[in-house]
């Protein structure tokens, strides 16, 4: 048993209902009890989809627990077919469906339909809603794109991809794949399928045409690519272009799968590398970043901060334990210690003893950050109504580059701004009770010190500890730093009070304070 | 003799469509958003699935709150393969959260789909856990799993559960009243001022603000229903002794006053007291519903069913705005503690009880109304059809009751239209 208060990620059934919407022409049957209907408004609400998933729900009651629910799925499986006329339809359990024990893959079979069913085993207690995804899809693929009957041969490169992955409610996926087909298009690769998101079956049928396959999102699509490779003998593409030089590795990877020569357009169609060297970002420069969202787009957000953007990596975590081994070589990189936990309580203690001054992470750092007045954007799913922009946002590419660089950059303070805070911290208008421009419209007139606050009123943080009181003097003193480092600088100059084991902070030691981690 | 038995249409109040398909509503859990709010020293322990979670922060939009006073239990592999004792985990849940959270005076352990059919006997854990840690926190425990409640029917077994815990009467006690149903801080204060100018108490409000606030309950309570899902509620309540003042649901000018006039009569207030005390806010109410009334009136409405209160709304629409109701959809009707509202109403109103969405989708694009109040799930779909809707949730979490929000109610149904006048962009 777990506590949790949010969760990354929803059920693995919820994963499936991913897949099915998705899709054209499949539909999910979904023994479940009434109440799991909630998960359709993820799909209307949160990304204002305009249809309902393609999902009917048996929502059986507890009166029905005595009689036959098994009579209940195969009424609705029944009469889902005949109303909607899927191509193909997905039949499963929920959580409760599943301790009830009524085997809908074989109650389907024995409606004897006429269209392909193909039953869904995710065990909701010990999987999750990529896992849930991922085995859809992967069960999605092996059903209309089967294995042939001779052992697969190796391909041949040939100028023809398909790309694997994308799906509804993934973090920009919808954007992402128009990125990603103009890329590869501009390099003469045609695009066979791109699939989950926008293909039906008839497409699935389709994949084994291509010469590779693009893993666009390995959380989702890298077991079937996986598959595929065994059994169709398609290579596949897995570097995630995310970032400038992952983009150009990826574009290599592409142009030697497609057996063309090897591509060479540094930052063509990026202004990171330009914005990043610009002198108006100097202030970036070792700005400390926490990262924590799933694998795919933590890892590539670590690489991003730290060699795109110049800051230092201060935090790097995931949910995605399936990925645990990828995450921890990145972190090695970043000399962070990895964070691989789905407890958002443990990230929060992560964050506060990090004292970053940007949080890069999910709905739940977001949140997290707010409440410690750090700046933060959200990277990763799980996400807000507000993470569906109408505007094209995509984060792959050379234009995800360009996205990325403006969402991350403008939540922190701009360069001048930032010196000119410290310069007029008196001036009636522009001083601490001033907010950064740019969060003013958001951010309550809050007191200034929020790290500390914060760490002071949550018992659970590990770095809670009774510091040496302040003198007088060193209390004001402290108030003339500016607000946004003031937190760290009463934090050091309390770490440092404790370790040198003082009973009052002065003046003096604040500024030691400062000189021992100026180092 | 052979006279044929004269009957009520199908769909109507006395006898309404009954449906047991795919329900398009939030299970009893979700009632935990408002509950968790308005009794500040609680906090709710849902005993539950990675789904019971995940529709908790969906449902709540994703995250109202940095951290707010509900948590998941989440039953994994181990508890269920019997490797761990499910119990010692929950205690073991129940030590980590109180470690965290010092300040909870009530911890209310929510039962869940697979905590009910796995049957976790959360009565005995809340015993058991109330010997280890009260006095200083107490436990109680309900049902909102989605196999045996709709959305706002959790509200009904929290109250249910509560009622439990309620001193009894002192001996020679006067008549009293227990006002039931959570009400937003700000309509509560309302009525306690009308109440107070007419005389009537004491008056409390169940449930209470703070958990150590509860009210006393015995044969000389006067029990007033101030939403229409308390069944369970009514029943315990009836069972300590307490007695149901029969009444519409306080919704518009009509419906306050009557609900009003239910205690007035009980508490033996003087009827040109009770005019001159309701008088002026009948008369704001009237006008502030007015305003809105030439957008309302003839308008024909469709509800889909979410929180019970359809009947109640529909009877506000039609009397007060001139509406037309094309269905109430309910997810569950108790018919006594609607027969006043339904009074109100046409006797061929169409009723429909329970849900087959899909089969109720089809009646409400045949009848093509000009309004829906449906859930969340569905209306973003039913507006890409081209039908103005109402997010059904919103009435429930706004304050519509007493005169002073009569106005307001009326304009949560002026939006959707007014909303589509201002539009000039094309889908």
């Amino acid at each position: 048993m777990q506590l949790t208060v949010w969760t990354y990620e929803g059920p693995p059934h919820v994963g499936a209902m991913r897949i099915a919407a998705s899709m054209r022409g499949v539909h999910y049957v979904l023994h479940a009890p009434q109440g799991d209907t909630y998960a359709d408004l993820l799909f209307t609400m949160i990304e204002r989809r305009d249809t309902r998933p393609p999902v009917t729900y048996t929502t059986f009651q507890a009166r029905d627990l005595g009689s036959d629910t098994a009579e209940i799925f195969k009424t609705a499986c029944r009469e889902a077919v005949e109303r909607f006329r899927p191509d193909a339809v997905l039949v499963g359990a929920s959580c409760t469906a599943e301790l009830i024990q009524d085997n809908p893959g074989g109650l389907a079979k024995a409606l004897d339909l006429d269209i392909p069913v193909i039953p869904l085993e995710l065990p909701s207690y010990q999987k999750k809603e990529n896992w849930g995804a991922s085995e859809t899809f992967y069960r999605l693929v092996r059903t209309f794109a089967p294995a042939p009957a001779a052992r697969a041969e190796t391909r041949a490169p040939g100028r023809i991809c398909n790309i694997l992955g994308p799906t509804a409610l993934g973090f920009r996926h919808r954007d992402d794949i128009v990125e990603i087909t103009r890329l590869v298009e501009s390099l003469g690769i045609a695009v066979n399928v791109v699939a989950p998101l926008g293909a039906d079956i008839a497409d699935l049928a389709l994949l084994p045409e291509a010469a590779f396959n693009i893993v666009l999102y390995p959380e989702i699509a890298g077991v079937a690519a996986d598959w595929l490779a065994r059994n169709h003998g398609q290579p596949s593409v897995t570097i995630t272009p995310i970032g400038v030089g992952a983009t150009e590795t990826f574009i290599a990877a592409v142009a030697t799968h497609a057996g063309l020569a090897p591509q060479d357009r540094p930052g063509a169609g990026s202004r990171l590398p330009w914005y990043s060297r610009s002198i108006d970002s100097t202030y970036l420069t070792g700005k400390r970043v926490f990262i924590f969202g799933d694998a795919t787009h933590a890892i590539a957000a670590a690489r991003i901060a730290a060699k795109e953007l110049g800051f230092t990596v201060c935090g790097l975590g995931t949910y995605s334990r399936e990925f645990a081994r990828e995450l921890r070589s990145a972190a090695a990189e970043c000399g962070v210690e990895p964070l691989i936990t789905d407890d958002h309580l443990e990230v929060e203690e992560a964050i506060i003893a990090a004292q970053p001054e940007l949080v890069l992470g999910t709905q739940m750092e977001r949140h997290v950050a707010k409440r410690l007045r750090i700046p933060c954007a959200v990277i990763s799913s799980p996400v807000h109504v507000q993470d569906f922009p109408a505007r094209y946002s995509p984060q792959m590419g050379y234009e995800g580059t360009n996205v990325i660089f403006d969402s991350w950059v403008h939540p922190l303070m701009m360069g001048l701004e930032e010196h000119l805070l410290g310069m007029f911290r008196d001036d009636f208008e522009f001083n601490d009770g001033a907010a950064p421009s740019h969060l003013a419209p958001v951010s309550p007139p809050v007191e200034r010190e929020p790290v500390l606050q914060q760490a002071t009123t949550l018992p659970a943080s590990p770095s809670v500890t009774i510091e040496p009181p302040w003198a007088d003097e060193a209390e004001r003193e402290l108030k003339k730093i500016p607000f946004f480092v003031r937190g760290k600088a009463r934090r050091n100059t309390e770490k440092y009070a404790l370790e040198q084991g003082l009973s009052i902070i002065t003046v003096e030691d604040l500024y030691d304070a400062k000189a021992h981690y100026s180092r | 003799m052979n006279a044929p038995v004269s009957l009520p249409p199908l769909g109507s109040a006395a006898k309404p469509l009954r449906e047991r398909g795919q329900h398009e509503v939030f299970c009893g859990l979700t009632s935990i958003m408002w509950l968790h709010r308005k009794m500040q020293d609680a906090f709710f322990l849902v005993v539950g699935s990675r789904t019971c979670a995940h529709l908790m922060q969906s449902a709540a939009g994703v995250m109202i709150f940095a951290e707010p006073r509900f948590a998941t239990a989440i039953i994994d592999e181990r508890d269920l393969a019997g490797l761990a004792d499910i119990h010692e985990e929950l205690d073991k849940v129940v030590d980590k959260l109180l470690a965290r959270r010092p300040e909870i005076r009530l911890l209310v352990l929510v039962g869940s789909c697979p905590s009910e059919v796995i049957k976790l006997d959360l009565a005995k854990a809340a015993d058991r856990l109330g010997g280890i840690h009260g006095p200083a926190v107490r436990f109680l425990h309900y049902s909102g799993s989605g196999i045996e409640t709709t959305f706002t029917q959790g509200e009904d077994n929290f109250l249910a559960a509560l009622v439990h815990e309620l001193p009894s009467e002192p001996a020679g006690a006067a008549k009293s009243l227990i006002v039931a149903g959570a009400l937003a801080d700000v309509v509560e204060d309302q009525f306690r001022r009308i109440f107070d100018a007419l005389g009537i108490g004491p008056v409390t409000f169940l449930p209470p603000r703070n958990s150590a606030a509860l009210p006393h309950i015995g044969p000389q309570t006067r029990l007033l229903l101030a939403q229409p899902f308390l069944g369970e509620a009514t029943k315990a309540m009836e069972r300590r002794g307490a007695r149901h003042l029969a009444a519409p649901f306080p919704l518009g000018e009509e419906g306050t006053t009557a609900w009003l006039l239910a205690a007035a009569t009980e508490f033996g207030v003087d009827p040109e007291r009770f005019a001159a005390i309701t008088g002026p806010g009948r008369t704001r109410a009237r006008m502030a519903v007015e305003k809105h009334r030439s957008v309302l009136d003839g308008k024909r409405i469709f509800f889909f069913p979410d929180s019970q209160l359809e009947p109640s709304m529909a009877r506000f629409l039609y009397r007060e705005a001139g509406c037309e109701i094309l269905e109430i959809g309910t997810p569950f009707l108790h018919r006594h503690h609607v027969a006043d509202e339904f009074a109100l109403l046409p006797p061929d109103v169409f009723v429909s009880e329970g849900q087959d969405v899909d089969r109720q989708l089809d009646r409400c694009r045949a009848a093509r109304p000009d309004l829906v109040v449906c859930g969340m799930g569905l209306a973003n779909p039913l507006e890409a059809e081209g039908m103005a809707t109402k997010w059904s949730i919103e009435l429930v979490f706004t304050p519509v009751q007493g005169y002073e929000q009569a106005g307001d109610l009326a304009e949560l149904f002026v939006r959707p239209f007014a909303r589509r006048e201002k539009l000039r962009v094309r889908v």
